[in-house]
Parts: C-alpha cells; structure tokens; sequence
C-alpha cells in the first residue's frame, strides 16, 4: 500500500528543476527519481485511488501548437488527479493566428498565475525560448523532432515494470528515427540507465552518425530481431517529411513492418511498444498491436503516473525551493 | 581641409610591404608625405604603440535601406562601420525594393553622402527584383556606380542566367558575388546538417549545397572568362574547389567571415537564433579548412556579412527567425583574436585581407596609403581587451553571436577622406 502522507510529503531533495525540457539534460539519478515517483503514482492508482490533491489551487496551461490526444488528455488527467487546474489552450484559436509571438502568448498566460506551461510545438527548441522568458514551470511536450521527454520515461518506465531493470537491455527503436522526438527521448533516457540502443529504419532515415553517440544503427530489421529485448515500433512522420523518404508504404511495411512472423523470431520475453498514434498495417500488424507481446495500452496509463510525478516534482519543487529561499 | 600628422605609428599597408614604425602626413584629404617631422602647423594624432593601416574595406554588409529601416539604416549602419574601423562598406542590393535600378543605386549614394560616415559601395542585383528570371540593367547600373553584381540571399538556380551574367559582365569587368547555395538541399534547413542537427532535431542545411553551387560557379566562371567572387564560404568542399580553380588560373575570388572561422554548430545547442546564419555555422573540421584557406591565401578577403535583424525578429521560434548576424562592430576584434594572436595570419596578410584585397576585387582606389592616396585610415589600438556588449553597438539592430565575448584589439581612431570620423572613448 502507498501511504499518500508519508510517499508523498516532500519533494525527494535530488529534485532541483524548474523545467522539463527534454531527457538530454537529466542525470541517471533524476532520471531515476522520476521514474520510482511515477511507480509511486501508478502503485497509488493501481489500488483504485483516484485523487490525490497534492497541487490543489494550482493552475496548469496545455500549450499546444500542434495536434494532439494522448499527450493533451493524459497531462489532462494528470493535472486534474493532483487537484491542479488544467486550461486548455488552442493555437487555431487564439492570438496567434492575430499574429501575437508565442512568447507573448505565454507571458500573457502566465500572467493570469499559472503554475506551469505544458507546450508541444513543431519547432526544436521553442520550450527553451518560452522557458528563458517566463518565470513558471515549462514542460516540453514535444518540440518537433527534438524531443518529447514524457514518452521517453512513459516508455523506459514500461519497460523498467516489464524487466524489473534498464540497465543490460537491448532496445530498438524502428521506423522513422529522422523525424521522432520520442526515439530521441528515448535514447538518452536509455543510454543513461545502461540500456544498448538500436535504431533501425530505412537509411533516408536512420543516419549513421547515431554511432558517433554510442547509438548502433541498422537497415535491417531482421537482422538484429533475436537479439533485441524491446522493439519500439515509431511511426512515419509523413506531415515532417520535406521529401519522400522511401518509395511506397507497402514498401516501407514490406522491409520495417512488425508482424507475427517476425514476431516469431524474437526472443520469447520480447517487450512490443509504440508510442501511438499507430499506424495499423505499417508499422505494426493488428495482431501483434493487440497480441500478448505489446505493452501499448500500459504506455498510456503509464503515461498518466509519469506526468503526474512531473507535475508534481516541478510544481512542488518549486513551492519548496521558494520557501527555503 | 587642414593637415594632420599620424605620429609614431606602426604603419602596415601590405599593398606596398610597408611595416615600419614611420610618420604620415594628411593633406587635403590625401597621403601627402611620410616621415616628416611636424611643423606645429597641423593636428597631431599620437599612434605610438598603435597599429596604422589603409582604411578597412567589408565588401559585404547589409545597410537594410530601403525597405527594412526597423533593422538597420545607412546611417547606423556606417555609423557602426566606422566603429568598427571599416571607413569603406559594399552594401547589398537585397532592399525592399531591390536595388535594381539606377534610381535605387543613387538613393543609396545619396543617402551615405548624407549620412557622411563611411564610403559605400553599392552592390547591384544581378537579375531584375532578385528574382533570377531576366538580367538587371547592369550597364545603367554600372554608370550608376553599381562596383559588383549579386542577388545574394536569392541563388540563381538558372544556369543559363547565370552564364550570361558573367559573359555580360566581362565587358565592364565587374565580379559577381555568389552566395552559393541549391536550394533544394536547404528547404526548411536552419542549421549545419550533422551531428548537432541529428541531436537537436533541426532540418539540417548540408554542406553539399554549397559545394555543388560552388562548383558549377566556378565552371561557368572558367567557361565565360567572367570573375566570379564567392560570398561567406563556410565548407570544406568549396575551399577545396576554389583552390583547384585558382590554380588553374580561373578568376575566383572569395571572402569568409568572422563568425565563420570562430564559431562552429555547437553554438545552436541552445536554440539562440543569434546564431541561426546563412550559410549556417559548420562543424569544427570545415571551420579548420576556412581557417586553412586564409592562410595560403586560397580565401582573399575577410567580410562581415553584417545582416541585422530588429530584436522581435529575432526573438521568435528557431525557424521563423531569419537568418543573420551582425558584425562589423566585432570583426577586427575576432580577426585579431581569433586569427593573429594564435598565429593564423601575421598583421600584414590579415589587414590584406581587410584593405587591398577586396579594394582589388571591386576595382576601387582604395585599401593602400601610397603618396597621393585617400587618406582613409585605420588606427588600431592591439593590445586593448574590451567586451562585446549590445549596450555599445552603434547598430541599430544587437543580433551578435558574440555578445559578451572578450576580444583583444580594436579601432582606435578612424580616419575618412583625411577627417577624423571615429575616436574610441575611454
């Protein structure tokens, strides 16, 4: 049993960020922080606990200047579980399209008192522009392919309950690693914890550079399959492609797409994850989405546990390092 | 006008392998004499422990006006050319409108005359509205004292306009400035691709777009006959295809910039668009080969490529901020910190590359202080350390990628057409 008084009393004191602005940043031990929180959340939920007002009176911003359902209702979800306040904000319908900058959107936002702005944007980078100019918490929620540091640990914690560890794992990220903020997440969230990271795609879209960052790279899909503890089926970022990265979706499913006969040649513990939206016969073949292998569904209440503890470790951390000051 | 005597200077002027501690005298807007003794009749300017040398030429700054006044105007922009030591400037013709008209050179030329800084240099577009479609009138623009041609910024793609552009220009023997890029390898592009770009998950701009222009460039240059001078180089390949082509004998010329040969990718780790260039600031081994390329002279000319952008411009998202950074304020402070003080360049080949270069590359009677000359001159005080601090720019616009560096060395005094029109204070 999770004892909200005492699992949750205090911030853990290796927790010293304002921001959360991408998995590169993070030490394995705040990596390592946030991840036994979450398993503190998900073990508190898991015993059918609903609420757990640690951030009541507090107010969150979803900025969101790119199209978004899992990521938008589970900080949602999170926010409102922790009896903080969440505000919606659509970029369609705001100032922007008055051609208001996205810096003085979210002063103007923060400046009705908001405890944090949660922002997914299509540009690298804007999270770091909005954190230099606000006083708040910001939480990337993606920033075009940089990263997008929830999924990583969303991933790394479902991996973590699987396995019991990171550390000594084979992970392989396939499909569009070019383009996916979540297999760079992933990679350093990975690397950090002692995980062996493949990415593994079409070469228009696996760069061999990932071996100057430790990372091996492969065209071939089938070759590393027996070797690899979890396979995390990316999907193609069509609407990022400038250009057309290969010739054909049957073409692509053909070479990458994850299905029961390949799924035959893995290693009978093989963990199948895929940070969603799938893409139902390219990536991943029903059968092996819905098949007894596939934690995808996990991932999502996952997702709920880890940004809950973000929210929380940033929020709260902050209440207290102004208190000590 | 009156006379001044520049006393006990460190007199440099690679054009006539001058470097000896001497007197000048100023007469009447010109070199009138060296090592004369002063007579108690003229204004004295004390240079000991000072460097002396030919008025800085920067064959590329972007002066905003017409157009973009919010950015930069003729006049700040001189003003912050003259603080930087430079007494000529070339501007470019990427106004709004273009400066593809007589009429447009001359409101330019006007305008510098009133400001009365520094001397500008107009740079002509090469196709009509910098749109790559049809030659500008390069003959008017010539009378009208266009001194090189460019659509820099708007790559010409059209080889064939491009040919005829060299051809046409043979017969009044003036460059065209090449800002080398194929822009379909740059789409979406705003930074260096390679490693940095794959981290950050930034649209890389390759090295390849430029050496492809580059290359074609230079075999239309050799095929023509025409002079061909590439704007800010920023790669190992077209370092290695210039080269090749000056050794053949092709007319090629090229300039690289401060920023250029300091800085490297890494820079953009931050996201600070203060360093969102273009040509994009490279990675370290084509930074060493610019570097290379100034010392054995296959790259001519040191230019700033000053491109200001008013601050809400460049406080947006990494991809709507435009491209640019500004640099006359800081080159010859990098110059002689990044490249003389480790031992790159001696004072002589870097105020070369400053002065009688690109003075030889525009056809101007500029750069060298022989008896009789303009009496444009720098006077640099080397040893002095000082702070890039945006609080001090003379530029309308503080789009520094080195503010807060220290650099050694500046401009002490600057001198135009014999009046003193800059002294630094304090």
């Amino acid at each position: 049993m999770v004892d909200p008084t005492t699992a949750f009393s205090e911030v853990p004191s290796s927790w010293n960020r304002r921001h959360l602005l991408g998995l590169e940043d993070l030490t394995s031990e705040e990596l390592t922080t946030l991840l036994d929180v979450a398993e503190r959340f998900r073990q508190f939920m898991r015993e059918g606990h609903r609420r757990l007002p640690l951030l009541s009176g507090k107010t969150c911003v979803n900025l969101f200047f790119e199209n978004s359902t899992r990521t938008r209702t589970s900080f949602g979800v999170a926010a409102r579980r922790l009896g903080a306040d969440m505000i919606d904000f659509s970029a369609a319908t705001s100032s922007l399209s008055k051609g208001e900058t996205v810096i003085d959107t979210a002063k103007n936002l923060e400046a009705m008192g908001i405890e944090a702005v949660i922002v997914r944007h299509q540009t690298p980078g804007t999270p770091h522009l909005l954190a230099q100019n606000l006083n708040c918490c910001v939480i990337n929620a993606g920033d075009g392919p940089h990263e997008h540091p929830t999924q990583g640990l969303l991933d790394i914690l479902t991996i973590r309950q699987r396995f019991g560890r990171i550390e000594g794992l084979t992970v392989a990220l396939v499909g569009d690693i070019s383009h996916s903020r979540t297999a760079r997440s992933n990679i350093w969230g990975l690397k950090k914890l002692g995980a062996h990271v493949i990415v593994c795609g079409p070469s228009t879209l696996v760069s061999p550079r990932w071996a100057e960052l430790a990372v091996e790279y492969s065209y071939d899909l089938d070759s590393i399959l027996p070797r690899v503890d979890v396979l995390n089926l990316l999907r193609i970022q069509f609407e990022r492609q400038l250009t057309r990265p290969f010739p054909s979706v049957r073409e692509y499913a053909h070479l990458y797409g994850m299905n029961r006969e390949r799924l035959s040649r893995t290693k009978p513990s093989i963990l199948v994850l895929a940070p969603g939206p799938i893409n139902r016969g390219v990536e991943v073949a029903t059968d092996v989405a819905d098949g007894p292998h596939s934690a995808i569904l996990d991932q999502v209440t996952n997702g709920v546990a880890v940004r809950m503890a973000v929210l929380w470790l940033l929020i709260a951390g902050g209440l207290n390092r102004s208190k000590a000051s | 006008m009156g006379r001044l005597l520049i006393e006990n200077g460190r007199v440099i002027d690679p054009s006539q392998k001058l470097d000896r501690v001497m007197n000048i005298l100023v007469e009447d807007g010109r070199i009138a004499a060296y090592d004369v003794a002063p007579s108690g009749a003229e204004e004295r300017i004390d240079a000991s422990r000072k460097i002396v040398v030919p008025g800085l030429i920067d064959m590329h700054v972007h002066l905003r006006e017409p157009g973009h006044e919010e950015d930069e105007t003729i006049a700040t922009g001189t003003a912050a050319a003259l603080a930087g030591g430079f007494t000529s400037v070339a501007c470019c013709p990427n106004t709004d409108p273009p400066i593809d008209t007589q009429a447009a050179v001359e409101f330019v030329r006007q305008k510098a005359a009133q400001a009365d800084h520094c001397n500008v240099f107009v740079i002509a577009c090469v196709s009509k509205n910098r749109e790559g479609k049809e030659l500008a009138e390069i003959g008017l623009l010539c009378e009208a004292g266009a001194v090189a041609f460019s659509d820099d910024g708007a790559p010409i793609s059209d080889a064939e306009l491009i040919r005829r552009a060299f051809e046409y220009c043979l017969m009044f023997d003036k460059p065209i400035l090449s800002h080398a890029e194929i822009r379909e390898l740059t789409t979406g592009g705003v930074i260096h691709e390679g490693l940095i770009s794959l981290i950050l998950g930034l649209q890389g701009i390759p090295a390849a777009a430029e050496d492809v222009m580059v290359a074609r460039d230079i075999a239309l240059a050799e095929a023509t006959g025409g002079r061909l001078h590439v704007m800010h180089v920023s790669t190992w390949g077209s370092v290695q295809a210039i080269r090749r082509a000056k050794s053949r004998g092709v007319r090629v010329t090229a300039e690289v910039t401060p920023h250029h040969f300091t800085l490297t990718d890494e820079c953009l780790r931050g996201f600070d668009s203060n360093f969102k260039t273009n040509p994009p600031l490279r990675s370290r081994e084509h930074v060493q080969a610019c570097i290379e390329a100034l010392v054995d002279g296959t790259i001519d000319v040191i230019a700033t490529d000053h491109a200001p952008h008013a601050k809400e411009k460049k406080m947006q998202e990494l991809d709507r901020a435009p491209f640019g950074a500004i640099g006359l304020e800081t080159a010859l402070g990098l110059v002689i910190t990044q490249l003389i003080e480790p031992g790159y360049l001696s004072w002589s080949s870097a105020i070369e590359k400053m002065t009688i270069n690109p003075a030889r590359i525009l056809r101007l009677n500029k750069g060298t202080l022989p008896i009789g000359a303009d009496a444009d001159i720098t006077i640099i005080d080397p040893e002095v350390w000082w702070t890039v601090d945006a609080a001090n720019f003379r530029s309308k616009s503080t789009n520094s990628p080195f503010l807060g560096w220290k650099l050694k060395g500046c401009a002490d005094t600057v001198i135009v057409g014999g009046r003193v029109k800059y002294r630094r204070q304090g």
